[in-house]
């Protein structure tokens, strides 16, 4: 058993507060700067009442949403299977504590246990390292953007100009339903599991962050310039604010396939990350993952 | 309680007097009950409104509702039923849940809270709830189709 300073149900309930409370600063600094710019005046608004509410939600201490989402995890480091228990005891403590809107059912009977629990959650991916820390990220993740998902097993034929494509229409195509302005997260490679996984945690790279592969970067400012050249807007209702920013991560695939996943985050993207080492714990929402 | 709403009212069971001619909001919200059993709003934006669509322009019909508080818009068949009825679309900010609570003053009652927090129907006295844009009037004029037709792509 690996013993940690400071119990990691206490760690998980203090991140489940910290994401669904407060946005990330990177975000944050973005919606103020395309506030400045915009020209269409019910963009404006809607920004407007955006960081209005971002501001009361972190005063008060209440979620910004009222779709706190499904809590996904990403747990990596030095662990060991207990980690899942506390996890999920977190979870449970927060919905009741914090609270957070029971959202988990069942699939086919729709029935709320009220506690985000049930078969499969809560949702933690594993990644083992031989660090001397664990960090456990959270990315509380809401319905109306998560449902806009889309995976393409495109031709290698069709080529960066074939992803681009898929990418813009996938997200003018969801309008504002996802709640724009929107982060894109978008995996490229790997097969079609791994690369759905891939574009909801490119959400967790911050958006001012330099992507260091420069092909990608250039896909980034491509698809991010096109977006909010479209006229889409805040919550679809016209201006030039659609996207905050655009992350892409890739991995090698087969010869034969380019898969393409778009997750898209609402303005709402939230997480946070918790290092624990042995001389205590380190919580941040820029996330080095 | 789109689907309760309409299964009781065809069964001839009793729905909530105040449902008809009454303003629909799009919202699962996060509520806390007091200790004397009142109910208070924590938060409580808008939904993604599409998911009503197959339901919609039969609830509009049938409870004669006045207007529609959501985000993102509504198919056409929800449109038609809107101008039959002299119904408006009012877009709310999505996510701006701890703002738009505020003007939920008071809640007055709930129905069908075994559907879930989320799915069930909340009764609320508002104030100054918003702010709100009219997005579909009552001639069936959209705000999303306008922005829609006028995307760019590349």
């Amino acid at each position: 058993m690996i013993k940690l300073p400071e119990p990691v149900e206490d760690v998980v309930y203090n991140l489940l507060r910290l994401a669904n409370t407060k946005l990330p600063e990177d975000i944050g600094w973005a919606m103020e700067a395309a506030s400045g710019w915009e020209q269409n005046q019910i963009a404006y608004t809607q920004l407007g009442a955006i960081m209005d509410n971002v501001k009361k939600a972190e005063h008060s201490g209440v979620p910004m949403c009222q779709d706190t989402g499904i809590p996904v995890f990403y747990v990596k480091g030095r662990f060991d299977s207990s980690i899942g228990k506390a996890i999920a005891k977190a979870v449970e403590r927060a919905t009741k504590d914090i609270p957070l809107r029971p959202n988990t059912v069942d699939p086919i009977t729709r029935e709320n246990c009220g506690l985000n629990l049930g078969p499969g959650m809560p949702i933690i991916h594993y990644i083992p390292t031989d660090d001397d820390f664990t960090q456990i990220t959270v990315l509380p993740k809401g319905a109306g953007s998560e449902n806009m998902t889309r995976l393409a097993m495109l031709n290698p034929a069709d080529g960066i100009e074939g992803v681009k494509k898929f990418v813009i229409d996938s997200v003018l195509d969801a309008g504002g339903r996802p709640c724009p302005p929107t982060i894109v997260g978008v995996g490229i490679g790997g097969t079609s599991d791994v690369c759905v996984s891939m574009a909801k945690e490119a959400l967790l790279i911050p958006i001012d962050e330099e992507n260091p592969d420069p092909v990608l970067r250039q896909l980034e400012e491509d698809i991010f310039v096109a977006l909010n050249g479209s006229g889409l807007g805040p919550m679809g209702l016209g201006g030039s604010t659609t996207s905050l920013g655009v992350r892409i991560k890739k991995c090698a695939c087969h010869t034969a396939s380019l898969p393409v996943a778009v997750n898209i985050g609402c303005w709402a993207t939230r997480r946070a990350s918790a290092k624990i080492t042995d001389n205590g714990v380190e919580y941040s929402q820029g996330v080095k993952f | 309680m789109h689907i309760r709403a309409m299964e009781y009212a065809k069964e001839g069971k009793g729905i909530p007097e105040d449902l008809y001619e009454s303003v629909l909001f799009h919202c699962g919200p996060i509520m806390v009950q007091r200790d004397d059993g009142s109910w208070s709003v924590v938060a409580a934006g808008p939904t993604t409104s599409a998911r009503m669509n197959k339901l919609e322009p039969e609830f509009i019909r049938r409870f004669k509702i006045r207007a529609v508080i959501g985000k993102g818009g509504m198919s056409k068949d929800t449109i038609d039923a809107m101008k039959e009825v002299g119904c408006v679309y009012l877009a709310a900010t999505g996510g701006a849940a701890v703002s738009l609570a505020e003007g939920l003053r008071k809640c007055t009652g709930v129905d069908w809270l075994d559907l879930g927090m989320a799915e069930a129907m909340w009764r609320f006295d508002t104030d100054k709830f918003g702010p709100l844009v009219v997005a579909i009037d009552s001639n069936g004029n959209s705000l999303y189709d306008k922005v829609n037709a006028s995307l760019v792509r590349p």
